[in-house]
């Protein structure tokens, strides 16, 4: 498994480097350096001297790619790409254009968004497995059409909808919680209660649909029939036998998703207050602000490739048969 | 046994859920302990990018900027027009000019025969910074945080962390040092352009600053305190004098503004250490004044806070004000000791939505009106006057609206070549289409009525300014039974006949004639105003291209005078004074020629010689009447179509006293007050928890739950019947 691990981070390496030039390419395909300068100068009073000298002090006064005036190694190395892009390899994210850490400002944020993300992975699959086991359990009752019907229901209302008539019911009609904001200790509870459960809900729909599909195929297996007929529950079965051969699909749903936590919820965050990861990216690239967009474009490529890779090793965890 | 347990836990947790009732709402997004405190609450929305005195030019951030630090004048807080007082100087300062041998003139002189003007500026004695790190001591003088590593700054994340804290007494030194910081390319501050063609010496400073810095080894800081320069300089602790070239009275005004406000040496040094840096503690995230407030967290994502100064030096409310202001009540604490209000916290509220319920929930004490919101908080009455709704006024709320000094205004380039230049054919043009844009049903479509029609480039409150007939814009509007009446479409249709484009036929196409729009703003709201403008050129037979793009791409078009018509611009006054908003179409300022403020481009010889004249004048009659003239000129070349004023909205609640909105003072929180009392039991009034609703759920759910229980019990009793496949 070892080699297995050593070989991916390696294949890691090009698609990095990859994303890294891809971004630093599309990015200022869009923007120049003087629109960089012009949106941190702010709205009055911008001169052209003081744009070139925002330009100089933040090092955007370079050459994209290739120095013509420099020789030798600098020529590349004296270039935007190679000081902005390419100490990110080595994770020095180095200052937004705005002057902050980026380092700083993503750990800061961090901890808010696991605070949100992770409660609502596990409630939420925990209920979606519930629900589409229970769901399999019915199969062909009312009681699965019906939840069939409300699946696609719960899929068809837009996420906006839950999270605006969650905080008009719970914080405003019946003053439950508060509509939004933050806390550390235990105060944070009281502030994700109610986002919790908006994702939880909005889940719902696709992740029952999703998982009842999953073990229903299970269900017709060889096995489950050898099950009943040794006399053993639906229930037992369903929720022990189907759910164990049913985890290969779910890990990889789930496991690849784990990484990407990290990064946030835009919309649960902004509505709820909650200070994550969720809208740094978006405001980076409303405000131009290259520094942060090549920082989180290439953490979450990182991110990602460990997703994937954590997910073949979990193969093995539940699938014997599998060798890395 | 098992069945009474969870019973017994069931009763204990709602002794719980209603223990914790009693104790304050659930829904109270503050710790419970604030509950009862004369803490004032309030949101932002976007962080503020900068509180470096230096660098900071925006609204929101003035409202930080403004609490913590204090130039040396300030505008009273009552008074309009808007009056400077001294805030840490002993007085207004007045000029003393000097001829090119730098000896004295009198007051009266020409401002032609001045060559330089002196401010010399006292400040009072035993004004003292808040406590911070940066002053702290070792026991032989030397500063105790001067070399921090990584490791120093563990648990550290504010300046408030560190376990020594400092003061020192306000020095004129601060004040020229902050001066000097204008010029520095490492702070590179707005202003400095302008201030560079008035301050002796600044431009020179930045050369030789330039120089330096090109010496620095990578990660090192310039020392201004090695610098020194004639605009700027120390006469002794307490006193200091700026020269500035010819006459600029307006440097008074630029006084009140954070831009002069003292920075002391010994803090941009402990800011510069790398170790506070990498953890984002900088000047312009936690700065340092003497002013009524000091900023103890700054979680830009999350809230900022900010907490009465320990060392604050004893300002009082002010004893007088304008007519009203004492029947209003906002003469009730004069005389006391200011603040009155000792710790503020400013949340983050990205959405709309949950901001205002909040704010109707009692969570923040003042709002203003978003568009959302705005049918829910005020009815227009017949008379187009605003009133609370009944909502908003059973909870005791005011309402209170002011006309800021600014202006929002569509541009011509007068460069361009078709709605551009001074001749018969371009100035019709533009007539015809001021008058063509029907401002009068924009303002109620887009604003909410949230604005006033202009009728030139000066706001209401300033001088120059004018109602009525003698204000009104005769080149778009009739005085007709005592109001201004825009002129009919059949006038603007005639002037663009006379302008060479008979119903807006282009003569060397024959077809329409096509105009461009640039804008900065984009989105779906955005299109329906950009919808609504194409109608008002249909209105002449002209075509209209809407190009719109983001604000950085506006600007360098803007920059380059590569547009035609733009829209999506305007100007906040800086200082309540005619100047800040005629210089704005002063020729020498042209933005394409000269990378002044002047977008449109707009030079007129006689204009900008009345301008010039102007500029040096005292407000009085004499003055008034070349304001007079210079915008009879301004209202008949048209460079830009005036647009609007726009009009603030602002909800109070009934326990937030002294609240009077303004448009320049840059924070009133020191003079605000609240009865924290009031708003505990206002709040637990409001929000009492509603939990029939959750009982009702959950019989629900036990009855959805039965068919289910059901069907499992006839399955797993009923082993010998057919199952479904």
């Amino acid at each position: 498994m070892l080699a297995y691990i050593i070989r991916r981070a390696l294949y890691a390496i090009p698609v990095l480097i990859g994303v890294n030039l891809i971004t630093f390419l599309l990015f200022f395909v869009v923007n120049t350096p003087d629109d960089i300068a012009r949106m941190q100068l702010g709205f009055k009073r911008v001169t052209p001297e003081a744009i070139e000298t925002w330009k100089a002090t933040h090092g955007y006064d370079l050459p994209y790619i290739y120095n013509e005036q420099a020789d030798g190694l600098d020529s590349v190395t004296e270039t935007l790409f190679f000081q902005k892009s390419v100490k990110v390899l080595a994770f020095e994210f180095g200052r937004s254009d705005a002057g902050r850490s980026i380092s700083s400002d993503i750990l800061e944020r961090m901890g808010p968004s696991l605070a949100l993300a992770v409660p609502t992975l596990i409630v939420g699959m925990l209920v979606n497995v519930t629900f589409g086991l229970l769901l399999v359990f019915f199969r062909s009752t009312a009681i699965d059409w019906g939840g069939v019907v409300l699946c696609v229901l719960l899929m068809s209302i837009s996420p906006l909808f839950y999270i605006i008539a969650g905080q008009y019911v719970a914080g405003k009609l019946m003053n439950l919680v508060p509509i939004s904001g933050f806390d550390g200790g235990w105060d944070m509870a009281k502030f994700l209660v109610l986002p919790v459960i908006i994702g939880v809900v909005g889940g719902i729909g696709s992740g029952t649909r999703w998982y009842r599909t999953i073990f229903l195929e299970e269900y017709g297996k060889d096995y489950v029939r050898t099950a009943r007929a040794k006399g053993l529950s639906d229930l037992r079965i369903l929720f022990v036998h189907v759910l164990k051969n049913g985890m290969i699909p779910i890990l990889t749903g789930v496991v690849v998703l784990l990484p990407l936590l990290f990064m946030g919820s835009l919309i649960m965050e902004s509505f709820f207050g909650i200070p994550g990861l969720g809208s740094y990216t978006i405001e980076a690239i409303n405000n131009q602000d290259f520094a942060i967009v090549r920082a989180m474009v290439f953490l979450g490529s990182v991110l990602y490739i460990v997703g994937l890779l954590l997910t073949d090793i979990s193969y093995t965890l539940f699938d014997p048969r599998i060798r890395l | 046994m098992s069945r009474l347990n969870g019973l017994r836990l069931l009763v204990a947790a709602l002794v719980v859920l209603a223990t914790g009732a009693c104790n304050g709402p659930w829904n109270n997004p503050y710790p419970d302990a604030d509950r009862d405190g004369d803490i004032y609450y309030s949101s932002f929305r976007e962080p503020p990018r900068h509180l470096d005195p230096a660098r900071s030019y925006a609204t929101d951030e003035a409202s930080f900027t403004g609490a913590i630090y204090e130039p040396p004048l300030q505008y009273h807080y009552l008074k309009r027009p808007y009056t400077l007082i001294p805030a840490t100087a002993t007085a207004v300062p007045e000029p003393q000019y000097l001829d090119a041998e730098d000896n004295p003139l009198p007051a009266d002189t020409p401002a032609a025969e001045v060559a330089t003007s002196v401010y010399t500026i006292d400040i009072r004695p035993g004004i003292r910074y808040q406590p911070h790190p940066a002053f702290a001591k070792n026991p032989d003088g030397s500063p105790r945080y001067a070399e921090l590593s990584a490791t120093d700054m563990v648990g550290i994340s504010r300046p408030a962390d560190f376990e020594h804290q400092g003061t020192r007494e306000l020095r004129a030194g601060d004040y020229v040092h902050e001066i000097k910081r204008l010029a520095s390319p490492e702070v590179n501050s707005p202003i400095f352009g302008l201030m560079s063609a008035h301050i002796v010496g600044l431009a020179e400073l930045r050369e030789r600053l330039d120089t330096a810095r090109a010496k620095l080894a990578p990660g090192e800081s310039l020392d201004l305190t090695a610098f020194d320069f004639d605009g700027a300089r120390v006469i002794d602790d307490h006193r200091y004098e700026i020269r500035v070239q010819g006459v600029y009275p307006q440097l008074r005004y630029w006084l009140a503004l954070a831009f002069f406000a003292p920075v002391p040496p010994e803090v941009t040094r402990f800011y510069d250490q790398p170790a506070l840096k990498s953890r984002n503690i900088s000047l312009d995230t936690f700065p340092v004044g003497t002013g009524a407030y000091m900023l103890t967290e700054n979680n830009p994502n999350q809230r900022m806070v900010l907490e009465a100064n320990p060392n604050f030096h004893g300002q009082r409310y002010p004893s007088e004000g304008e007519a009203g202001d004492r029947a209003a009540g906002l003469l009730a604490d004069a005389g006391k000791e200011l603040p009155f209000i000792k710790r503020a916290v400013y949340s983050r509220e990205q959405e709309s939505i949950p901001y205002w319920n909040k704010f109707l929930q009692g969570y923040y004490d003042v709002s203003g009106i978003s568009d959302d919101a705005f049918g829910q908080a005020i009815n227009i009455d017949a008379e187009g006057n605003p009133n609370l709704t009944a909502t908003m006024a059973e909870r005791g709320m005011s309402l209170a609206t002011t006309v800021l000094p600014g202006i929002f205004y569509l541009g011509f380039n007068l460069n361009d070549d078709v709605v551009g230049g001074l001749d018969d054919s371009g100035r019709k043009l533009r007539q015809a289409i001021s008058i063509a844009i029907d401002m009068e049903s924009y303002i109620p479509l887009f604003l909410n009525g949230r604005g006033i029609v202009a009728q030139g480039p000066i706001p209401p409150g300033l001088f120059g300014y004018q109602d009525g007939k003698a204000g009104m814009n005769p080149v778009v509007y009739d005085w007709v039974d005592g109001e201004a009446v825009r002129k009919p479409i059949d006038t603007a249709r005639r002037l663009l006949a006379e302008a060479g484009y008979p119903n807006g036929i282009d003569p060397n196409t024959g077809q329409s004639l096509l105009v461009n729009i640039d804008t900065p703003a984009t989105g779906p709201e955005f299109k329906t105003q950009m919808d609504w403008m194409r109608q008002q050129f249909d209105k002449l037979g002209l075509q209209l291209v809407v190009r719109a793009t983001t604000w950085p791409r506006f600007q360098k078009k803007i920059a380059e005078g590569n547009v035609q018509i733009y829209f999506g611009s305007g100007w906040m006054a800086d200082y309540p004074d005619p100047e800040n908003f005629l210089s704005q179409l002063y020729g020498p300022n042209g933005t394409a020629e000269h990378a002044g403020s002047n977008y449109a481009n707009y030079a007129n010889d006689e204009y900008d010689r009345l301008f010039r004249q102007m500029r040096v004048m005292e407000n009085g009659p004499e003055r008034q009447a070349i304001i007079e003239r210079m915008l009879t000129i301004l209202r008949r070349d048209a460079p830009w179509q005036w647009g609007y004023f726009p009009r603030q909205y602002a909800l109070y609640h009934q326990w937030l006293h002294n609240t009077k909105p303004n448009g320049m003072i840059q924070s009133s929180l020191k003079y605000l007050r609240l009865d924290g009392a009031l708003r505990a039991e206002k709040r637990r009034e409001w929000n009492n928890p509603v939990l029939w609703p959750l009982a009702a759920g959950l019989a629900l759910l036990i009855a959805l739950l039965l068919p289910g229980v059901w069907i499992y019990r006839r399955r797993e009793h009923g082993a010998l019947r057919r199952r479904p496949r």
